[in-house]
């Protein structure tokens, strides 16, 4: 994508903490990152890796207590929304950053009509009349492929099926026309036919609207088939990023290999066993002194208990723009590759 | 485990019909039925997996119950090592519970959070054997060991344990009583995508060295390829294929096992990207009012008059190939009247199409 350009979001050492009765957990450790326009960026990890926390932190949608973002910078089109007020950021929400949950049972209001969710926003923050935000609410249920879209505003969700809610809350979150969509696991609770429809209408509004989007999933297999650049984390931490064909075609951090490994392919070559990633994910506590995959990772050295391993360019190109990883060990020349090799 | 030789089915199950009825109004008049799962009928060879995958709502996991009768079947017959176990007693199914064992989805929910582990892992010993403390005890550990969790941790509870430890502890209990037949019904669906190979090679592990027999149900249609010898494809409460695992994978019959398998996001950009989809319109019908005819002839690409007409059964088109659609009429004479005595699959062909795959 157009990398000269200025980002639309731009994360800077984001912090976020939780206190808790049993002492402070780092949840997200300067993570930083950056939203080209019209750019889809994956986030990909595992439950507790951070990456939903990241992106409710950026927008102020964990309460504090206990919850504390402590240190960074959020620049939407150069505004840092961190330091703005309460009530402004309620605009931003939604009116520049739409969100779409995992669970669109959850996040739907059961006593509701779809069409009073979606018009909501349209009079909150686009200050349309009722009248004309019932129009826009049947256009964009339209626009993301509900047939018979004037009368479905009067249907309540639980008379829609998971897929077509999940059509709804993408049709709430693009009704202000935002800059940037957030779809944290929007997929995961679909069956696959499903989810392949919704996959398919992400990419059509892409072509149509032209917006950015941070897709968070754990799925590397959707990861590959509408990102642009991935971002893997855990721990709390990113620790690699790279545009999505040089992530797997040649994954640097020990855990992305290790990932790519694990998932039985559905094409070509079947395992007799497959590869594991011994022992459990960390339990996130105090900030870490150490790299957070260590126990866990082939390729830990003495230098992975002592220090952090810093994000570092990959690639010529300075971090966070090309290929980087934050990671002690380099494989060695044999070893770059498909991990698989 | 391929070179072991193939004995006859250990499980039949055949027009299985598990009806769930509808009570509505005042007077809770029995209205209609939730046809769950609507004729079905597989074989499971001793010692193989057979996959069963579909969406959710698709009755795979009311197929895995019914066959251990937690369910009172509505019709049909599920033989399991020579015995019907659709029309046992209450005694006599209490008996023959120790050879058929369920692992569940949830290991969060399916644990009492307020017995112990070894309290979890006896408890089946307690109900079916007269053993003694020590001897339970015994078995307890060897059945911990057996599954990776260490001794030191066996008057813990569940919640000290992270979900595959918890999915492990679930395995173990499974096993207690020497079980032939396992129901593995989701056992990876609630973990992380780097626990679900420890859980799936262990489950491979204990197969190995006790000879068992699983009928795997999952959604995720990659792990399935990789742990079942078989595959049954179910769509709205019946099964659409039932093929050798890697005839399917290379080249699904049934339409919906073909818009199934494309459906699955393939973790390669170069692949996913070139990869033509077959995107199915709509959403799955309700099972309490399924089509007339063919239950996929709403959002078949491949429909025509007959399939809105009559229900296709499941025949046998290819050899261990069996599919319910009308668009395999017309070869399916050939094929069904050599291998009509063969059981559903027939093991010399499942052997030859896997060994195929294996080599690769």
């Amino acid at each position: 994508m157009a990398d000269g350009a200025a980002p639309v979001l731009d994360v800077r050492d984001l912090k976020t903490v939780f206190r808790t009765r049993s002492g402070e957990v780092h949840a997200v450790n300067s993570v930083s990152f950056h939203l080209n326009p019209g750019e889809l960026l994956g986030v990909v990890g595992e439950s507790g890796s951070g990456k939903s926390v990241t992106m409710m932190s950026l927008i102020g949608l964990l309460p504090s207590p206990p919850a504390d973002v402590r240190a960074g910078e959020v620049l939407l089109n150069g505004v840092d929304i961190l330091k703005i007020p309460a009530d402004a950021l309620r605009d931003v929400r939604g009116a520049k950053i739409g969100f779409v949950f995992q669970d669109p049972m959850t996040s739907l209001n059961p006593v509701f009509t779809v069409g009073n969710q979606i018009m909501e926003p349209l009079t909150r923050h686009m200050g349309l009349s009722n009248a004309q935000a019932k129009v826009r609410a049947a256009e964009l249920l339209e626009l993301v492929g509900i047939p018979d879209a004037a009368s479905r505003l009067k249907a309540y969700p639980h008379q829609f099926s998971g897929g077509m809610r999940q059509r709804v809350m993408i049709a709430i979150a693009l009704a202000c026309d935002p800059d940037v969509l957030i779809a944290d696991e929007p997929t995961t609770a679909l069956d696959v036919t499903i989810q392949a429809q919704i996959l398919e209408l992400v990419k059509e509004l892409r072509r149509k609207l032209g917006m950015a989007i941070v897709w968070i999933t754990h799925d590397l297999g959707v990861i590959a088939g509408i990102a642009d650049r991935v971002m893997v984390m855990y721990g709390g931490q990113v620790v690699e990023q790279a545009p999505v064909a040089d992530l797997f075609a040649n994954p640097r951090h020990p855990y992305t290999r290790a990932l790519l490994k694990t998932i039985p392919s559905l094409t070509g070559g079947r395992e007799a066993r497959l590869q594991v990633i011994s022992g459990q994910p960390p339990i996130l506590g105090a900030a870490p002194t150490a790299c957070p995959f260590r126990a866990r990772c082939a390729h830990a050295m003495d230098v992975c208990e002592r220090e952090n391993p810093a994000r570092r360019p990959v690639d010529a190109k300075p971090v966070g723009r090309g290929h980087d990883v934050a990671c002690h060990w380099t494989p060695s020349p044999d070893e770059v590759g498909r991990a698989h090799a | 485990m391929l070179d072991m030789p193939y004995r006859k089915p250990l499980v039949q199950v055949r027009d299985l019909k598990m009806y769930f009825p509808i009570h509505t109004g005042l007077l809770r008049r029995h209205t209609g039925n939730v046809k769950a799962v609507d004729g079905v009928s597989f074989d499971i060879v001793e010692g193989e997996t057979l996959g069963l995958v579909g969406e959710s709502g698709c009755g795979k996991s009311t197929v895995g119950r019914a066959l251990l009768r937690l369910y009172e079947l509505t019709s049909g017959s599920v033989t399991i090592g020579g015995t019907d176990i659709a029309t046992l007693g209450p005694e006599a199914l209490r008996i023959a519970r120790p050879q058929m064992q369920m692992v569940f989805q949830d290991p969060q929910a399916s644990l009492n959070p307020r017995m112990t582990l070894s309290a979890i892992i006896g408890e089946p010993l307690d109900e079916h054997t007269d053993w003694g403390r020590e001897k339970k005890q015994d078995r307890v550990f060897e059945l911990m060991d057996s599954v990776g969790l260490n001794r030191r941790f066996a008057n813990r509870y569940p919640h000290e344990f992270s979900g595959g430890q918890r999915q492990r502890i679930g395995i173990a209990r499974a096993l207690a009583l020497k079980p032939r037949f396992i129901v593995c019904d989701e056992p990876i669906a609630a973990l992380d995508v780097s626990i679900q190979a420890q859980v799936v090679n262990l489950l491979e592990d204990l197969q190995d060295q006790m000879g068992l027999t699983y009928l795997f149900i999952s959604h995720d249609l990659s792990m399935v390829r990789h742990i079942a010898d078989r595959v049954a494809v179910m769509y709205l409460g019946r099964i659409a294929e039932v093929s050798p695992r890697d005839a399917l994978y290379a080249r699904p019959l049934h339409p919906y096992a073909e818009a199934l398998l494309s459906a699955v996001p393939e973790p390669d950009p170069a692949l996913a990207r070139n990869r033509q989809r077959i995107i199915l319109q709509g959403d799955v019908p309700s099972p309490a009012n399924p089509p007339k005819g063919c239950n996929f002839s709403t959002r078949c690409p491949r429909v025509f008059g007959l399939c809105r007409e009559i229900k296709p059964e499941l025949q046998q088109v290819e050899p261990g190939r069996f599919v319910a659609c009308h668009l395999f009429n017309d070869t399916n004479a050939a094929g069904s009247t050599g291998a009509s005595a063969s059981p559903i699959g027939a093991p010399e062909a499942i052997k030859e199409h896997n060994q195929q795959g294996e080599t690769l």
